[in-house]
């Protein structure tokens, strides 16, 4: 949870998401224009690393396979980074073929800044962590690359039915 | 529904108890600050702001207050072109909540309990950690020989003037020298240039009494100042720094 500064509106946010690392050219959307991207309906059972579970969870984004249509990369990994430097690492196939979703709507409603808004990622089938907050891009990358969790001990895939938590499980 | 991991230092939540305009550019927030554990002279927290959108933004301030005063105090400068450091001055009022967590820093930190001749050289707000000691020297109190040579641009810009003033005059071993680099006010009879050797050799304690020596402000003075001393055969591992520069904001 994050305090909310009153009045205060930050400055550096002329691009509000971008694709960028190993392709051609970093694609990159204002707000509008990423709101404008076909979206899509996502109900799932999601997983925290604290072992709570919430089911049927109702979210409407667009599709990680939305952003990368296109796209031409050798890249096996991907970096998701998001406003006040988190970031978490992800294999490419884990949020291609439909398992991935970067989500704006919450039960019908925008989604809180508390809860990740304007934009969070969201891969249901992986802990929740994986799910970054406030995420304001796509970092395609050839090697896996711990983030901010995986370099402070969490595991670096994330697998829920693996009850794969912490270094050493 | 947040995923929460392991944090080493937690955000905590500090209330503007007051503003002090130090300088026409320079302000310093006093936090009251529940919880806080207590610091060192030297260490510094993180600020972090947090627009209605998510959007954060963060950076780090020097903490400027003795570790025996119960309220926090950060001294910021506002540089126009900045994100964190326009809202601190200029937007923030007293009563308003600003998140911040540490303190951090184990390097760039002095006791009072430390009685070594100490040398410190500020430029411009980089005297915000240097004063943490010297206001912590009093408070302590302790008579450790200590010596400031403070560059600012100009009279106005002189951070802390009146108190450095009043603790100087309390003669108990402090002694502070001021340089004006690019405007001087008529009468001024202390240095007019950029830190130099010949302004070193005049002002620092002789190496024989091996001084430990902190220099903080922006890195092409750190950097100067920090040579010359080794130049002049001061022991480098007596030499402390901390810079600012492009990180600022």
């Amino acid at each position: 949870m994050s305090f909310i500064s009153r009045g205060f509106r930050g400055k550096h946010r002329d691009t509000d998401f971008v694709l960028e690392g190993e392709i051609d050219e970093p694609k990159k959307w204002t707000w509008d224009e990423f709101r404008k991207l076909p979206t899509e309906q996502v109900t799932k059972d999601i997983h925290c690393v604290t072992k709570w579970t919430k089911l049927d969870t109702a979210w409407t984004g667009v599709s990680v396979d939305t952003i990368l249509e296109g796209v031409d990369t050798a890249a096996e990994y991907v970096v998701a980074f998001s406003y006040g430097g988190y970031t978490t690492n992800l294999p490419l196939e884990d949020v291609t073929g439909g398992k991935a979703w970067v989500a704006f709507e919450f039960d019908g409603q925008p989604l809180h800044p508390e809860h990740g808004g304007p934009a969070r990622l969201l891969v249901p089938h992986l802990y929740f962590w994986k799910s970054a907050k406030w995420v304001r891009g796509l970092r395609l990358v050839n090697e896996d690359q711990p983030g901010f969790w995986e370099s402070n001990g969490y595991n670096m895939y994330g697998d829920p039915w693996r009850e794969q938590r912490y270094w050493g499980d | 529904m947040s995923s929460r991991g392991p944090r080493l230092l937690e955000w905590k939540l500090g209330t503007v108890a007051e503003l002090v305009q130090e300088t026409p550019r320079v302000a310093s927030l006093v936090l009251d600050v529940p919880e806080w554990h207590g610091h060192l002279a030297g260490q510094h927290v993180d600020v972090r702001l947090t627009a209605d959108d998510g959007y954060q933004a963060q950076r780090s301030y020097s903490i400027a207050s003795a570790p025996e005063d119960p309220r926090l105090a950060i001294t910021v400068e506002r540089l126009d072109d900045g994100e964190v450091s326009p809202y601190l001055v200029g937007e923030v009022r007293k009563g308003d909540k600003v998140e911040l967590r540490g303190p951090i820093g184990g390097y760039f930190v002095w006791r009072a309990t430390d009685d070594r001749p100490l040398l410190l050289i500020a430029g411009g707000s980089g005297i915000a950690p240097l004063m943490a000691m010297i206001r912590h020297r009093a408070a302590a109190p302790s008579t450790t020989p200590t010596r400031l040579l403070y560059s600012s641009r100009s009279y106005d810009d002189v951070i802390y003037r009146a108190e450095l003033e009043r603790l100087a005059s309390a003669g108990d071993g402090l002694s502070v020298s001021h340089t004006l680099t690019r405007t001087q006010p008529s009468g001024w009879d202390g240095y007019s240039r950029r830190i130099d050797g010949v302004m070193l050799a005049e002002v620092a304690w002789p190496k024989e009494k091996m001084p430990v020596i902190y220099i903080c402000g922006p890195t092409p003075m750190v950097e100067a100042a920090a040579s010359l001393l080794v130049d002049m055969g001061y022991d480098a591992s007596s030499i402390k720094t901390e810079r600012f520069g492009a990180t600022g904001g």
